[in-house]
Protein backbone atom coordinates (compact mmCIF):
# COMPACT_ATOMS: atom_id res chain seq x y z
CA UNK A 1 0.00 0.00 0.00
CA UNK A 2 2.73 2.22 0.60
CA UNK A 3 2.96 2.07 -3.25
CA UNK A 4 -0.38 4.03 -3.94
CA UNK A 5 1.07 6.34 -1.19
CA UNK A 6 4.18 7.32 -3.02
CA UNK A 7 1.81 7.64 -6.17
CA UNK A 8 -0.48 10.07 -4.49
CA UNK A 9 1.27 13.56 -6.16
CA UNK A 10 0.96 15.34 -3.06
CA UNK A 11 3.61 15.58 -1.00
CA UNK A 12 1.88 15.91 2.49
CA UNK A 13 1.21 13.11 3.32
CA UNK A 14 -0.41 13.43 6.57
CA UNK A 15 -3.28 15.44 5.48
CA UNK A 16 -4.09 13.53 2.99
CA UNK A 17 -8.04 12.41 3.38
CA UNK A 18 -7.26 9.79 0.44
CA UNK A 19 -4.58 8.24 2.70
CA UNK A 20 -5.84 4.49 3.08
CA UNK A 21 -6.84 4.09 7.23
CA UNK A 22 -4.10 1.47 7.15
CA UNK A 23 -1.47 3.38 6.62
CA UNK A 24 -2.94 6.01 9.13
CA UNK A 25 -3.67 3.71 11.66
CA UNK A 26 -0.11 1.94 11.11
CA UNK A 27 1.68 3.76 13.93
CA UNK A 28 -1.01 1.53 15.96
CA UNK A 29 -0.85 -1.29 14.51
CA UNK A 30 2.48 -1.97 14.72
CA UNK A 31 2.52 -1.25 18.67
CA UNK A 32 -0.71 -3.16 19.03
CA UNK A 33 0.94 -6.72 19.93
CA UNK A 34 2.96 -4.97 22.41
CA UNK A 35 0.26 -3.06 23.80
CA UNK A 36 -1.82 -6.30 24.63
CA UNK A 37 1.08 -7.67 25.98
CA UNK A 38 0.98 -4.50 28.61
CA UNK A 39 -2.26 -5.39 29.49
CA UNK A 40 -1.53 -8.89 30.21
CA UNK A 41 1.21 -7.68 33.11
CA UNK A 42 -1.02 -4.31 33.48
CA UNK A 43 -4.30 -6.55 34.82
CA UNK A 44 -2.46 -8.61 37.91
CA UNK A 45 -0.92 -5.07 39.11
CA UNK A 46 -4.83 -3.56 39.15
CA UNK A 47 -5.78 -7.01 40.80
CA UNK A 48 -2.88 -6.77 43.22
CA UNK A 49 -4.17 -3.24 44.21
CA UNK A 50 -7.47 -4.69 44.48
CA UNK A 51 -6.71 -7.09 47.13
CA UNK A 52 -4.94 -4.97 49.37
CA UNK A 53 -8.02 -3.56 49.83
CA UNK A 54 -9.49 -7.32 51.33
CA UNK A 55 -8.62 -10.05 53.36
CA UNK A 56 -7.12 -11.99 50.95
CA UNK A 57 -5.40 -15.82 52.32
CA UNK A 58 -5.19 -18.45 49.99
CA UNK A 59 -5.51 -20.80 52.49
CA UNK A 60 -9.02 -19.31 53.03
CA UNK A 61 -11.52 -20.02 49.92
CA UNK A 62 -13.50 -16.82 48.67
CA UNK A 63 -11.58 -14.66 50.83
CA UNK A 64 -10.53 -12.27 48.67
CA UNK A 65 -14.21 -10.99 48.43
CA UNK A 66 -14.00 -10.22 51.96
CA UNK A 67 -13.21 -6.06 50.89
CA UNK A 68 -11.67 -4.24 54.45
CA UNK A 69 -10.92 -1.16 53.18
CA UNK A 70 -7.80 0.18 54.28
CA UNK A 71 -7.33 -1.93 57.50
CA UNK A 72 -3.87 -3.72 55.79
CA UNK A 73 -2.27 -0.34 55.17
CA UNK A 74 -2.95 0.89 58.84
CA UNK A 75 -1.80 -2.37 59.99
CA UNK A 76 1.57 -1.95 58.23
CA UNK A 77 1.97 1.52 59.34
CA UNK A 78 0.92 0.64 62.89
CA UNK A 79 3.49 -2.94 62.93
CA UNK A 80 6.09 -2.48 65.35
CA UNK A 81 8.83 -3.59 62.78
CA UNK A 82 7.53 -0.97 59.92
CA UNK A 83 9.81 1.74 61.06
CA UNK A 84 12.69 -0.71 61.44
CA UNK A 85 11.91 -2.10 57.75
CA UNK A 86 12.03 1.06 56.61
CA UNK A 87 15.46 1.89 57.92
CA UNK A 88 16.75 -1.11 56.69
CA UNK A 89 15.49 -0.47 53.24
CA UNK A 90 16.65 2.86 52.90
CA UNK A 91 20.35 2.15 54.55
CA UNK A 92 20.73 -0.88 52.10
CA UNK A 93 19.50 1.55 49.11
CA UNK A 94 21.82 4.33 50.19
CA UNK A 95 24.54 2.66 51.14
CA UNK A 96 25.06 0.26 48.17
CA UNK A 97 24.52 3.47 45.62
CA UNK A 98 27.13 5.46 47.42
CA UNK A 99 29.84 3.35 47.95
CA UNK A 100 28.78 1.83 44.23
CA UNK A 101 29.14 5.41 42.59
CA UNK A 102 32.04 6.51 44.23
CA UNK A 103 34.28 3.39 43.69
CA UNK A 104 33.28 3.42 40.60
CA UNK A 105 34.22 6.87 39.97
CA UNK A 106 37.66 6.19 41.31
CA UNK A 107 37.75 2.80 38.97
CA UNK A 108 36.54 4.73 35.99
CA UNK A 109 39.00 7.21 36.26
CA UNK A 110 42.06 4.62 37.07
CA UNK A 111 40.76 2.99 33.76
CA UNK A 112 40.56 6.17 31.53
CA UNK A 113 44.48 6.35 31.04
CA UNK A 114 46.76 5.53 28.93
CA UNK A 115 48.43 1.94 31.19
CA UNK A 116 49.01 -1.28 29.78
CA UNK A 117 47.24 -2.76 33.40
CA UNK A 118 44.09 -0.39 32.47
CA UNK A 119 43.94 -1.90 29.28
CA UNK A 120 44.24 -5.47 30.33
CA UNK A 121 41.83 -5.32 33.11
CA UNK A 122 39.13 -3.19 31.12
CA UNK A 123 37.58 -6.37 29.64
CA UNK A 124 36.99 -8.29 32.84
CA UNK A 125 34.95 -5.47 34.65
CA UNK A 126 31.66 -6.61 33.79
CA UNK A 127 32.42 -10.18 34.93
CA UNK A 128 30.67 -9.61 38.51
CA UNK A 129 27.64 -8.25 37.46
CA UNK A 130 26.62 -10.89 34.55
CA UNK A 131 26.47 -14.20 36.54
CA UNK A 132 23.23 -14.46 38.39
CA UNK A 133 22.74 -12.36 41.73
CA UNK A 134 21.71 -15.68 43.13
CA UNK A 135 25.13 -17.58 42.05
CA UNK A 136 27.50 -14.29 43.05
CA UNK A 137 26.12 -14.18 46.25
CA UNK A 138 25.97 -17.70 47.42
CA UNK A 139 29.73 -17.31 45.96
CA UNK A 140 30.18 -15.22 48.82
CA UNK A 141 28.47 -17.31 51.25
CA UNK A 142 30.41 -19.87 50.89
CA UNK A 143 33.12 -17.67 50.98
CA UNK A 144 31.97 -16.24 54.68
CA UNK A 145 31.34 -19.74 55.95
CA UNK A 146 33.33 -21.12 59.02
CA UNK A 147 34.51 -24.37 58.21
CA UNK A 148 35.20 -23.95 54.35
CA UNK A 149 35.33 -20.33 53.71
CA UNK A 150 38.30 -18.19 53.12
CA UNK A 151 37.45 -14.88 54.28
CA UNK A 152 38.29 -15.21 57.70
CA UNK A 153 41.52 -16.71 56.60
CA UNK A 154 42.23 -13.46 55.08
CA UNK A 155 41.56 -12.05 57.98
CA UNK A 156 43.72 -13.84 59.88
CA UNK A 157 46.37 -13.65 57.93
CA UNK A 158 46.30 -9.91 57.83
CA UNK A 159 45.93 -9.84 61.89
CA UNK A 160 42.53 -9.58 61.49
CA UNK A 161 39.70 -11.29 63.44
CA UNK A 162 37.49 -13.49 61.91
CA UNK A 163 33.40 -12.28 61.65
CA UNK A 164 30.54 -14.07 61.86
CA UNK A 165 29.60 -12.27 58.55
CA UNK A 166 25.66 -12.92 57.69
CA UNK A 167 24.93 -14.22 60.57
CA UNK A 168 24.84 -12.14 63.36
CA UNK A 169 23.10 -9.19 63.28
CA UNK A 170 25.79 -6.92 63.65
CA UNK A 171 27.71 -7.52 60.54
CA UNK A 172 24.23 -8.95 58.49
CA UNK A 173 24.38 -5.51 56.81
CA UNK A 174 27.62 -5.35 56.06
CA UNK A 175 27.83 -8.52 54.04
CA UNK A 176 25.07 -8.10 52.36
CA UNK A 177 25.89 -4.12 50.87
CA UNK A 178 29.33 -5.94 50.18
CA UNK A 179 28.21 -8.93 47.81
CA UNK A 180 25.84 -5.72 46.00
CA UNK A 181 28.95 -3.64 46.25
CA UNK A 182 31.34 -5.92 44.69
CA UNK A 183 28.51 -7.02 42.30
CA UNK A 184 27.66 -3.61 40.34
CA UNK A 185 30.63 -0.97 41.18
CA UNK A 186 31.25 -2.38 37.39
CA UNK A 187 28.17 -0.93 36.46
CA UNK A 188 28.55 2.19 37.98
CA UNK A 189 32.44 2.13 36.70
CA UNK A 190 31.09 1.51 33.33
CA UNK A 191 28.90 4.18 32.78
CA UNK A 192 31.83 6.91 33.96
CA UNK A 193 33.79 5.47 31.73
CA UNK A 194 31.74 5.73 28.97
CA UNK A 195 30.83 9.08 29.74
CA UNK A 196 34.85 10.04 30.66
CA UNK A 197 35.83 8.58 26.52
CA UNK A 198 32.88 10.84 25.05
CA UNK A 199 34.31 14.13 26.67
CA UNK A 200 35.74 16.22 24.10
CA UNK A 201 38.98 17.29 24.78
CA UNK A 202 39.31 20.66 24.01
CA UNK A 203 38.21 22.30 27.47
CA UNK A 204 40.52 19.78 29.00
CA UNK A 205 43.31 20.50 26.76
CA UNK A 206 42.82 24.12 27.46
CA UNK A 207 42.92 23.64 31.25
CA UNK A 208 45.87 21.76 31.02
CA UNK A 209 47.64 24.41 28.98
CA UNK A 210 46.58 27.36 31.47
CA UNK A 211 47.92 25.46 34.19
CA UNK A 212 44.99 24.28 35.76
CA UNK A 213 45.49 21.26 38.86
CA UNK A 214 43.81 18.20 38.92
CA UNK A 215 41.15 19.16 41.87
CA UNK A 216 40.28 22.68 39.80
CA UNK A 217 40.08 20.48 36.56
CA UNK A 218 37.84 17.60 38.60
CA UNK A 219 35.35 20.04 40.03
CA UNK A 220 34.91 22.85 37.36
CA UNK A 221 35.01 20.04 34.24
CA UNK A 222 34.88 16.47 34.63
CA UNK A 223 31.99 16.06 37.60
CA UNK A 224 29.62 19.03 35.66
CA UNK A 225 30.51 16.83 32.48
CA UNK A 226 29.38 13.53 34.36
CA UNK A 227 26.45 14.55 36.10
CA UNK A 228 24.24 12.81 33.23
CA UNK A 229 26.15 9.75 33.30
CA UNK A 230 26.01 10.23 37.68
CA UNK A 231 22.08 10.39 37.34
CA UNK A 232 21.76 7.45 35.42
CA UNK A 233 23.93 5.36 37.37
CA UNK A 234 21.70 6.40 40.52
CA UNK A 235 18.99 5.83 38.18
CA UNK A 236 19.59 2.22 37.96
CA UNK A 237 21.30 1.46 40.97
CA UNK A 238 19.00 3.20 43.98
CA UNK A 239 15.65 1.78 42.47
CA UNK A 240 17.29 -1.59 42.14
CA UNK A 241 18.56 -1.48 45.83
CA UNK A 242 15.38 -0.51 46.87
CA UNK A 243 13.61 -3.29 45.89
CA UNK A 244 16.86 -5.70 46.18
CA UNK A 245 15.55 -9.23 46.90
CA UNK A 246 17.78 -11.85 45.09
CA UNK A 247 20.90 -10.84 47.22
CA UNK A 248 19.24 -10.44 50.89
CA UNK A 249 17.23 -14.15 50.30
CA UNK A 250 20.19 -15.96 49.28
CA UNK A 251 22.38 -14.93 51.79
CA UNK A 252 19.92 -14.75 54.96
CA UNK A 253 16.11 -15.13 53.59
CA UNK A 254 15.85 -11.43 55.62
CA UNK A 255 17.15 -12.93 58.99
CA UNK A 256 19.20 -13.27 61.40
CA UNK A 257 15.81 -12.38 63.32
CA UNK A 258 14.30 -9.37 60.93
CA UNK A 259 17.80 -7.92 60.79
CA UNK A 260 17.43 -7.47 57.17
CA UNK A 261 13.95 -7.71 56.31
CA UNK A 262 13.45 -4.87 54.11
CA UNK A 263 10.21 -4.15 52.32
CA UNK A 264 10.47 -6.51 49.53
CA UNK A 265 11.98 -9.30 51.58
CA UNK A 266 8.32 -8.49 54.55
CA UNK A 267 6.31 -8.36 51.37
CA UNK A 268 7.55 -11.74 50.15
CA UNK A 269 8.21 -13.61 53.15
CA UNK A 270 3.64 -12.55 54.21
CA UNK A 271 2.33 -12.63 50.85
CA UNK A 272 4.50 -15.87 49.58
CA UNK A 273 5.78 -17.78 52.68
CA UNK A 274 2.70 -17.35 54.69
CA UNK A 275 0.19 -17.11 51.93
CA UNK A 276 -1.22 -13.78 53.59
CA UNK A 277 -1.54 -12.41 50.34
CA UNK A 278 -3.46 -8.95 50.75
CA UNK A 279 -1.12 -8.35 54.16
CA UNK A 280 1.90 -8.48 52.45
CA UNK A 281 1.29 -6.38 49.60
CA UNK A 282 1.12 -2.91 50.99
CA UNK A 283 4.41 -3.15 51.37
CA UNK A 284 5.07 -3.81 47.42
CA UNK A 285 2.54 -1.31 46.82
CA UNK A 286 4.21 1.33 49.56
CA UNK A 287 7.51 0.28 47.68
CA UNK A 288 6.16 0.82 43.98
CA UNK A 289 5.12 4.07 44.85
CA UNK A 290 8.43 5.34 46.62
CA UNK A 291 10.25 4.20 43.29
CA UNK A 292 7.81 5.80 40.96
CA UNK A 293 8.14 9.34 42.85
CA UNK A 294 11.90 9.12 42.84
CA UNK A 295 12.32 7.67 39.60
CA UNK A 296 10.25 10.31 38.07
CA UNK A 297 12.47 13.06 39.79
CA UNK A 298 15.28 11.39 38.85
CA UNK A 299 14.43 11.22 35.26
CA UNK A 300 13.30 14.93 35.24
CA UNK A 301 16.84 15.58 36.40
CA UNK A 302 18.38 13.53 33.89
CA UNK A 303 16.95 15.07 31.03
CA UNK A 304 17.86 18.68 32.65
CA UNK A 305 21.90 17.91 33.51
CA UNK A 306 21.66 16.11 29.86
CA UNK A 307 21.07 19.66 28.15
CA UNK A 308 22.66 21.62 30.44
CA UNK A 309 26.36 19.06 29.78
CA UNK A 310 25.32 19.61 25.74
CA UNK A 311 25.11 22.99 26.27
CA UNK A 312 29.08 23.36 26.95
CA UNK B 1 61.32 18.75 34.57
CA UNK B 2 62.91 15.85 35.58
CA UNK B 3 61.09 15.85 38.90
CA UNK B 4 57.83 16.33 37.64
CA UNK B 5 58.69 13.12 35.38
CA UNK B 6 59.23 11.10 38.23
CA UNK B 7 56.31 12.37 39.75
CA UNK B 8 54.29 11.39 37.05
CA UNK B 9 55.95 8.01 36.99
CA UNK B 10 55.15 7.77 40.53
CA UNK B 11 51.36 8.76 40.54
CA UNK B 12 51.03 6.01 37.43
CA UNK B 13 52.71 3.13 39.15
CA UNK B 14 50.19 4.03 41.97
CA UNK B 15 47.16 4.54 39.93
CA UNK B 16 48.06 0.68 38.58
CA UNK B 17 48.69 -0.43 41.75
CA UNK B 18 44.68 0.82 43.01
CA UNK B 19 43.31 -0.92 40.02
CA UNK B 20 44.88 -4.16 40.93
CA UNK B 21 44.09 -4.00 43.75
CA UNK B 22 40.25 -3.47 42.87
CA UNK B 23 40.32 -6.16 40.24
CA UNK B 24 41.52 -8.45 43.09
CA UNK B 25 38.28 -8.01 44.96
CA UNK B 26 36.20 -7.87 41.77
CA UNK B 27 37.66 -11.04 40.60
CA UNK B 28 38.84 -12.98 43.26
CA UNK B 29 35.46 -14.39 44.15
CA UNK B 30 35.24 -16.13 40.96
CA UNK B 31 38.35 -17.14 40.96
CA UNK B 32 37.85 -18.78 44.15
CA UNK B 33 34.77 -20.85 43.05
CA UNK B 34 36.38 -22.25 40.00
CA UNK B 35 39.15 -23.15 42.36
CA UNK B 36 36.64 -24.67 44.78
CA UNK B 37 34.73 -26.05 41.82
CA UNK B 38 38.38 -28.11 41.20
CA UNK B 39 38.69 -29.61 44.47
CA UNK B 40 38.32 -33.12 45.56
CA UNK B 41 35.97 -33.54 48.90
CA UNK B 42 39.11 -33.97 51.32
CA UNK B 43 41.04 -31.08 50.23
CA UNK B 44 37.90 -29.04 50.40
CA UNK B 45 38.59 -28.17 53.99
CA UNK B 46 41.69 -26.79 53.07
CA UNK B 47 42.78 -23.56 52.19
CA UNK B 48 45.23 -24.44 49.83
CA UNK B 49 45.48 -22.86 46.46
CA UNK B 50 47.83 -25.00 44.92
CA UNK B 51 46.13 -28.85 44.54
CA UNK B 52 45.77 -31.46 42.13
CA UNK B 53 42.65 -30.55 40.56
CA UNK B 54 39.87 -32.55 39.65
CA UNK B 55 36.97 -32.55 37.06
CA UNK B 56 35.05 -34.73 39.48
CA UNK B 57 32.41 -32.32 40.40
CA UNK B 58 31.48 -31.64 36.92
CA UNK B 59 30.91 -35.34 35.91
CA UNK B 60 28.99 -35.72 38.48
CA UNK B 61 26.66 -32.41 38.52
CA UNK B 62 26.50 -33.48 34.49
CA UNK B 63 26.26 -37.26 34.92
CA UNK B 64 25.00 -38.22 38.44
CA UNK B 65 27.76 -39.60 40.83
CA UNK B 66 26.79 -43.29 41.30
CA UNK B 67 28.88 -43.72 44.95
CA UNK B 68 27.83 -40.25 46.09
CA UNK B 69 25.91 -40.19 49.24
CA UNK B 70 21.97 -40.31 48.61
CA UNK B 71 19.81 -37.29 49.53
CA UNK B 72 21.43 -35.00 47.68
CA UNK B 73 18.83 -34.51 44.30
CA UNK B 74 20.34 -31.64 43.05
CA UNK B 75 23.43 -33.09 41.12
CA UNK B 76 21.58 -35.04 39.17
CA UNK B 77 18.97 -32.34 38.66
CA UNK B 78 21.22 -30.02 37.33
CA UNK B 79 21.50 -30.99 33.27
CA UNK B 80 17.39 -30.31 33.58
CA UNK B 81 17.24 -27.06 35.43
CA UNK B 82 19.88 -25.76 32.75
CA UNK B 83 17.89 -26.70 30.03
CA UNK B 84 14.88 -24.97 32.03
CA UNK B 85 16.28 -22.03 31.89
CA UNK B 86 17.76 -22.27 28.09
CA UNK B 87 14.25 -22.52 27.12
CA UNK B 88 12.40 -19.65 29.42
CA UNK B 89 15.27 -17.56 29.02
CA UNK B 90 15.49 -18.40 24.73
CA UNK B 91 11.24 -18.36 24.97
CA UNK B 92 10.73 -15.12 26.62
CA UNK B 93 13.44 -13.42 24.44
CA UNK B 94 11.68 -14.97 20.99
CA UNK B 95 8.25 -13.21 22.57
CA UNK B 96 10.16 -10.30 22.90
CA UNK B 97 11.49 -9.89 19.97
CA UNK B 98 8.49 -10.52 18.19
CA UNK B 99 6.31 -8.45 20.20
CA UNK B 100 9.26 -5.26 20.92
CA UNK B 101 10.88 -5.03 17.74
CA UNK B 102 7.65 -3.52 16.03
CA UNK B 103 6.90 -1.36 19.30
CA UNK B 104 10.39 0.19 19.40
CA UNK B 105 10.15 0.73 15.54
CA UNK B 106 6.75 3.20 16.09
CA UNK B 107 8.45 4.85 19.58
CA UNK B 108 11.10 5.62 17.10
CA UNK B 109 9.41 7.05 14.07
CA UNK B 110 5.91 8.08 14.21
CA UNK B 111 4.52 10.77 16.38
CA UNK B 112 1.30 9.72 17.77
CA UNK B 113 -0.96 10.72 20.82
CA UNK B 114 0.63 8.86 24.17
CA UNK B 115 3.36 7.94 22.54
CA UNK B 116 5.93 8.94 25.58
CA UNK B 117 3.71 8.06 28.18
CA UNK B 118 3.32 4.36 26.71
CA UNK B 119 7.30 4.56 26.30
CA UNK B 120 7.42 5.19 29.90
CA UNK B 121 4.85 2.43 31.14
CA UNK B 122 7.44 0.19 28.83
CA UNK B 123 9.89 1.40 31.45
CA UNK B 124 8.62 1.40 34.51
CA UNK B 125 8.31 -2.53 33.89
CA UNK B 126 11.92 -2.34 34.80
CA UNK B 127 11.75 -0.37 37.74
CA UNK B 128 8.58 -1.39 39.25
CA UNK B 129 8.95 -3.82 42.62
CA UNK B 130 7.96 -7.33 40.50
CA UNK B 131 6.41 -8.38 43.67
CA UNK B 132 2.95 -5.92 42.78
CA UNK B 133 2.90 -8.19 39.69
CA UNK B 134 4.04 -11.46 41.41
CA UNK B 135 2.06 -11.64 44.40
CA UNK B 136 -1.45 -11.71 42.31
CA UNK B 137 -0.18 -13.40 39.06
CA UNK B 138 0.74 -17.02 41.36
CA UNK B 139 -2.73 -16.81 41.89
CA UNK B 140 -3.88 -15.76 39.07
CA UNK B 141 -1.22 -18.17 37.44
CA UNK B 142 -2.88 -21.57 39.72
CA UNK B 143 -6.40 -20.36 38.09
CA UNK B 144 -5.50 -20.28 34.65
CA UNK B 145 -3.17 -23.41 34.92
CA UNK B 146 0.14 -21.33 34.23
CA UNK B 147 1.45 -22.53 37.15
CA UNK B 148 4.35 -24.27 37.27
CA UNK B 149 4.70 -24.24 33.12
CA UNK B 150 7.39 -22.87 30.55
CA UNK B 151 4.81 -20.42 28.95
CA UNK B 152 4.10 -19.02 32.30
CA UNK B 153 7.50 -17.73 33.08
CA UNK B 154 8.20 -16.63 29.62
CA UNK B 155 5.36 -14.39 30.20
CA UNK B 156 6.66 -12.68 33.01
CA UNK B 157 9.68 -12.76 32.02
CA UNK B 158 8.58 -10.08 29.43
CA UNK B 159 8.77 -7.70 32.51
CA UNK B 160 12.76 -8.15 32.51
CA UNK B 161 13.14 -8.60 28.33
CA UNK B 162 10.19 -6.02 26.58
CA UNK B 163 11.72 -2.87 28.45
CA UNK B 164 15.17 -3.96 27.40
CA UNK B 165 14.44 -4.50 24.38
CA UNK B 166 12.56 -1.53 23.37
CA UNK B 167 13.58 0.96 25.00
CA UNK B 168 17.76 -0.28 23.29
CA UNK B 169 15.93 -0.44 20.03
CA UNK B 170 14.33 2.64 19.91
CA UNK B 171 17.66 4.33 20.15
CA UNK B 172 19.45 2.12 17.41
CA UNK B 173 16.09 3.24 15.04
CA UNK B 174 16.30 6.56 16.06
CA UNK B 175 19.86 6.89 15.36
CA UNK B 176 19.02 5.74 12.00
CA UNK B 177 18.29 8.72 9.92
CA UNK B 178 14.65 9.07 7.96
CA UNK B 179 15.58 10.03 5.38
CA UNK B 180 16.64 6.55 3.94
CA UNK B 181 13.96 5.09 4.54
CA UNK B 182 12.10 8.13 2.71
CA UNK B 183 14.65 7.44 -0.18
CA UNK B 184 14.01 3.73 -0.37
CA UNK B 185 10.09 4.46 -0.36
CA UNK B 186 10.45 7.14 -2.79
CA UNK B 187 12.70 4.80 -5.42
CA UNK B 188 9.23 2.22 -5.24
CA UNK B 189 9.60 0.42 -1.90
CA UNK B 190 7.49 -0.93 -0.13
CA UNK B 191 7.27 0.01 3.17
CA UNK B 192 7.61 -3.95 4.34
CA UNK B 193 10.89 -4.31 1.78
CA UNK B 194 12.19 -0.94 3.41
CA UNK B 195 11.60 -2.05 7.30
CA UNK B 196 13.13 -5.81 6.63
CA UNK B 197 15.91 -4.98 3.61
CA UNK B 198 16.86 -1.88 4.58
CA UNK B 199 16.37 -1.11 8.65
CA UNK B 200 16.95 -4.42 9.96
CA UNK B 201 20.24 -4.94 8.53
CA UNK B 202 21.47 -1.48 9.55
CA UNK B 203 20.33 -2.25 13.50
CA UNK B 204 21.09 -6.06 13.46
CA UNK B 205 24.11 -5.82 15.87
CA UNK B 206 22.44 -4.11 18.62
CA UNK B 207 19.19 -5.90 17.74
CA UNK B 208 21.78 -8.79 18.44
CA UNK B 209 23.28 -7.35 21.49
CA UNK B 210 20.41 -6.29 23.39
CA UNK B 211 18.95 -9.70 22.61
CA UNK B 212 21.84 -11.12 23.82
CA UNK B 213 21.46 -9.41 26.87
CA UNK B 214 18.07 -9.48 27.31
CA UNK B 215 18.35 -13.14 27.71
CA UNK B 216 21.37 -12.88 30.45
CA UNK B 217 18.70 -11.13 32.56
CA UNK B 218 15.84 -14.04 32.31
CA UNK B 219 18.89 -16.54 32.86
CA UNK B 220 19.38 -14.36 36.04
CA UNK B 221 16.19 -14.14 37.36
CA UNK B 222 15.40 -15.37 40.10
CA UNK B 223 12.15 -14.17 42.19
CA UNK B 224 10.01 -14.95 39.36
CA UNK B 225 10.68 -18.96 38.68
CA UNK B 226 10.93 -18.89 42.30
CA UNK B 227 7.42 -18.02 42.92
CA UNK B 228 5.44 -18.93 40.00
CA UNK B 229 7.63 -22.04 38.80
CA UNK B 230 7.55 -25.54 41.06
CA UNK B 231 9.81 -28.55 40.01
CA UNK B 232 8.70 -28.65 36.33
CA UNK B 233 10.32 -25.88 35.39
CA UNK B 234 12.92 -25.19 37.56
CA UNK B 235 15.92 -22.88 36.97
CA UNK B 236 19.34 -23.19 38.00
CA UNK B 237 19.24 -19.50 39.85
CA UNK B 238 16.06 -21.43 42.16
CA UNK B 239 17.70 -24.30 42.02
CA UNK B 240 21.49 -23.52 43.13
CA UNK B 241 19.77 -22.03 46.42
CA UNK B 242 19.01 -25.84 46.84
CA UNK B 243 22.71 -26.82 46.39
CA UNK B 244 23.75 -24.79 48.98
CA UNK B 245 21.49 -25.91 51.83
CA UNK B 246 22.03 -29.34 51.12
CA UNK B 247 25.27 -31.04 53.09
CA UNK B 248 27.88 -28.82 53.53
CA UNK B 249 30.13 -31.71 52.24
CA UNK B 250 29.40 -31.19 48.45
CA UNK B 251 30.22 -27.05 48.52
CA UNK B 252 32.28 -28.22 45.60
CA UNK B 253 29.33 -29.69 43.63
CA UNK B 254 27.86 -26.27 44.74
CA UNK B 255 31.08 -24.73 42.79
CA UNK B 256 31.44 -26.41 39.92
CA UNK B 257 27.18 -25.54 39.07
CA UNK B 258 27.80 -22.58 39.75
CA UNK B 259 30.29 -22.16 37.04
CA UNK B 260 28.55 -24.18 34.12
CA UNK B 261 25.10 -21.83 35.63
CA UNK B 262 27.62 -18.51 34.54
CA UNK B 263 29.83 -19.89 31.98
CA UNK B 264 26.75 -18.99 29.22
CA UNK B 265 26.25 -15.07 30.27
CA UNK B 266 30.25 -14.81 30.57
CA UNK B 267 30.70 -15.53 26.95
CA UNK B 268 27.64 -14.00 25.87
CA UNK B 269 28.75 -11.04 27.29
CA UNK B 270 32.24 -10.87 25.96
CA UNK B 271 30.90 -11.38 22.57
CA UNK B 272 28.75 -8.04 22.53
CA UNK B 273 30.85 -5.86 24.69
CA UNK B 274 30.54 -3.42 22.33
CA UNK B 275 27.07 -3.07 22.82
CA UNK B 276 27.18 -3.52 26.45
CA UNK B 277 26.87 0.19 27.46
CA UNK B 278 23.94 1.16 25.80
CA UNK B 279 22.29 -2.35 26.74
CA UNK B 280 22.82 -1.30 30.16
CA UNK B 281 21.90 1.77 30.50
CA UNK B 282 18.89 0.94 28.41
CA UNK B 283 19.98 3.74 25.21
CA UNK B 284 20.46 6.12 27.74
CA UNK B 285 24.58 6.37 27.76
CA UNK B 286 25.73 5.38 23.97
CA UNK B 287 28.81 3.91 24.93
Amino acid sequence: MSEQVMKTPTPVKDEDIRLPWLVRARPYLIILPAMLLLIGILYPFVVGVYYSFTAFNFKVPDSQFNFVGLRNYVRMFTDEDFLYSTYITLAYAVITTGVELFLGLIVAMLLNRDSRVAKILTPMLIFPMIIAPVIGTLVWKMMMQPSVGILNPILNFVGLPSLEWAAVPQTALFSVTLVDIWMFTPFAAMMILAGLRSFPNAPFEAARVDGASFWFTFRNLTLPMLTPFIIIIIVFRFMDSLKMFDIIFAMTEGGPGNTLMTYQLTAYRTSIQFQRMSAGLPYAILLYIIIYIVSMYLIKAWGRAQRRAAGY
Amino acid sequence: MQNERTQNRIVAILSDVILILYFLFALFPLVWMVLVSLKSGPELFTTKFIFTPTIENYVAILFGDARAAAGVVARQEFPRNFMNSLIASSGAVLISLVVGVPAAYALARYKFRGKEDLAFTFLSFRFAPELVVIIPLSVIYRQLGLYDTYFGIMWVYQLVTLPLLIWVLRSYFEDISPDIEQAAMIDGYSWWHVFFKILMPLVRPGLAAAALLAFIFAWNNFMFPLVLGGSNVQTVTVASLGYISSAQGFFNRMAAASVLASLPQIILALSIQRYLIRGLSFGAVKG
